[in-house]
């Protein structure tokens, strides 16, 4: 089990394409660490290049206290499940899991006790003789952790393994591999563009976009500490709304207002908002920080709404202030249809600002939580 | 004038024809709908199987029938012709050069074929090395064989060697004696099986070439993970994936070297121990008037090609299966 360090690391293809910029990240041992994203955002490719199928054009990385800029990913003693399984399709489920081990040349019975353990582990015993091609999707899904695992390598690495899958078995392979974590206690890193994976599975998270590491922390710092816009409204479904306010102060009291609606913020919001008088900035409101309020009086947005979505345990209420859209997310017993007037009242401590240009949290919050 | 109403046939008269034949052909399958549609596939048929009667059973059967009869086809033979055939001296010579084509030709063009393929495919110049490597197949066989003849031109040493395999291995292998390539009992069937690889390595290559880029990549970065070395990929990766399009390869080679004549009728015409099965038998027919033998050497060589050509059918049904 080890530590891996990216110190500046960066990709650059042939035509001065950047796929990864600077990144700086620290995995601890025993770690689960997902990498998110939207797509073309860089995760995979550091993912690459960590497991060493990408060369690294800019910076180092050390697994194991052991810079492996150079070293061929036979040597990292790193182990890999793909998005599309990559198992060997020539090959029995037994042999598909052997083979790591036949290629370092271990003895034959350690090999079976190997296979057959992780086998059992994953419940894939009665399908040792079969080959890929005779199994479902989530099947072979084990059979590439399993694979994996009878390695018992210093770091695993998950390239979006779930994202093949239906969405019940997505959520049961979830939460088999937070179990096979908690039972191997070791290094693993995830990459994944789905927030809900990476929110339920990780220890920590890196929030990627357009090849740079937004923020890197633990899922609740994430969500309650966005850095900006972006991570923002990345974590957590359905987004975080923002709407454009402009910064007013009357009497001493700073106040945030559109043309539906004058909210006052947070004491503690309200000084770091002093700068911004008279300027617009982003108002951020997560949908569950949104109640339903029954009065019409202060502190309140009025919107109409637009698209109701009851999902039984609760009900996302789309709408619009007249200018702008918004979602909240209300207990299931209130009633709306389209075209309604409602108000809601924000939970203005639970509010985020973030400058309208450089898109950053004006409440200070660290890039990396542990910095 | 001639062409245009050659032409005019061509586009307009065959299609009338065969529409033609499934309208008059309709009444015959009866009214009955469920009769009908069991019969009718059957009346469209009839025209291919007639000329497949006619242009390749009949023929079949008549050079059975006339590899049992004498040179003339006049009398009743027996399998006299047959004996001959395993027997005569330059026909054994020739059923041993066809072993020799058989295993080296299809072997050297395997092996250069997926060599070429495998290594081709890490450059980025791939496009251009495939282009070339193929080119050789868009040449007719005659005119290779002309090419390599002068290839293999010989001048006694110390002349000036314009033959380019002689003069290459003499400028640059410091005492080479230059070889009569072609004349040389002991070169020449080899040099006339490098002509064919030469030929056909550029068929090999194409085909293993989409069978090694049909393996998924992902695949191979497992098994890089996994620990293995670059060798222990190919051997234990690619080379059995790609075993079954081998195979294929292999045996649509061999189909075709059991047929070889035209390398060896224009380079050596058989001659000093060069002599291969296909061209004794255009030697006996068509030089000694000996229908008898000829016909005999033709159904061998059937007999021969059947066997692999099955082969090679139920590999292709297998793979229509799976695909």
């Amino acid at each position: 089990m080890a530590k891996v360090e990216l110190k500046k690391l960066g990709k650059v293809y042939e035509g001065n394409v950047r796929a990864v910029d600077d990144a700086n990240i620290v995995i601890d041992d025993k770690e689960f660490v997902v990498f998110v994203g939207p797509s073309g955002c860089g995760k995979s490719t550091t993912l690459r290049m960590i497991a060493g199928l990408e060369d690294i054009t800019e910076g180092e990385l050390f697994i194991d206290g052991k810079m492996v800029n150079d070293v061929p990913p036979k040597d990292r003693d790193i182990a890999m499940v793909f998005q599309n399984y990559a198992l060997y399709p020539h090959m029995t489920v037994y042999e598909n899991m052997a083979f790591g081990l036949k290629i370092r040349k271990l003895p034959k019975a350690e090999i079976e006790s190997r296979v057959k353990e992780a086998a059992r582990i994953l419940d894939i015993e009665k399908l040792l003789d079969r080959r890929p091609k005779q199994l479902s999707g989530g099947q072979r899904q084990r059979v590439a952790v399993g694979r994996a695992i009878v390695r018992n390598p210093k770091v695993f690495l998950f390239d979006e393994p779930l994202s093949n899958l239906d969405a019940k078995l997505r959520v049961q392979m979830r939460a088999e591999l937070i179990e096979l974590h908690d039972r191997l206690k070791a290094t693993m890193i995830y990459v994944t563009h789905d927030q809900v994976e990476a929110m339920t599975m990780g220890d920590k998270i890196v929030v990627m976009r357009d090849g740079k590491v937004q923020q890197i922390g633990s899922p609740l710092y994430l969500y309650n500490q966005p850095i900006n816009k972006f991570v923002a409204g990345f974590i957590g479904s359905p987004p975080m709304n923002f709407l454009t306010v402009k910064v007013g102060e009357e009497g001493g009291r700073i106040f945030v207002e559109e043309a539906a609606f004058k909210l006052y913020p947070a004491a503690e919001h309200s000084s770091l908002l002093k700068s911004y008088i008279g300027k617009e900035v982003s108002f951020g409101i997560r949908p569950e920080d949104l109640p339903y309020a029954d009065h019409q009086g202060s502190g309140v947005i009025k919107a109409k709404v637009t698209v109701v979505e009851p999902l039984g345990a609760e009900i996302h209420v789309w709408g619009t202030t007249g200018t702008q859209p918004l979602v909240a997310k209300v207990p299931p017993h209130h009633m709306f249809k389209i075209g309604d007037d409602v108000s809601f009242a924000p939970v203005m401590e639970k509010a985020r600002f973030f400058d309208r240009d450089t898109e950053l949290s004006i409440l200070p919050v660290k890039w990396d939580e542990r910095a | 004038m001639r062409t245009v109403i050659l032409l005019a046939v061509a586009l307009i008269g065959v299609p009338a024809i065969l529409l033609g034949y499934v309208k008059l052909s309709e009444p015959l399958s009866g009214r009955n709908a469920k009769r009908a549609s069991a019969v009718r596939p059957w009346l469209w048929l009839l025209p291919t199987f007639i000329l497949v009667a006619v242009f390749l059973i009949y023929p079949v059967i008549m050079t059975i029938v006339m590899s049992l009869r004498s040179a003339d086809s006049s009398s009743f033979v027996g399998l006299a012709n047959y004996v001959a055939v395993f027997t005569s001296g330059s026909n054994l010579v020739a059923l041993r050069n066809n072993l020799l084509w058989l295993v080296f030709f299809t072997l050297g063009t395997l092996l250069f074929g997926l060599l070429i393929a495998v290594l081709s495919d890490r450059v980025r110049y791939e496009s251009v090395v495939k282009s070339l490597i193929f080119i050789p197949m868009a040449i007719s066989f005659v005119a290779a064989g002309i090419i390599w003849k002068f290839m293999f031109e010989f001048q006694p040493a110390g002349e000036t060697q314009v033959g380019t395999v002689n003069a290459i291995l003499t400028s640059l292998v410091p005492g080479f004696q230059p070889k009569a390539w072609l004349f040389n009992t002991s070169t020449n069937n080899a040099a006339l099986i490098a002509v064919g690889i030469w030929m056909w390595t550029g068929f090999a290559m194409v085909i293993l070439s989409a069978a090694i880029k049909s393996i998924p990549v992902d695949v191979i970065e497992a098994a890089k993970i996994d620990g293995a070395s670059e060798l222990q990929v190919f051997f234990r990766i690619t080379f059995p994936l790609v075993g079954p399009t081998l195979g294929f390869v292999a045996t649509t080679l061999m189909i075709n070297v059991l047929k070889v004549f035209d390398i060896v009728y224009v380079m050596t015409n058989g001659n000093l121990g060069t002599d291969v099965i296909a061209n004794r038998m255009y030697k006996e027919m068509f030089n000694y008037n000996d229908t008898g033998v000829a016909s005999a050497i033709a159904v061998f060589l059937l007999v021969c090609i059947v066997p692999v050509m099955i082969v090679n059918i139920k590999r292709f049904r297998q793979g229509g299966a799976n695909g």
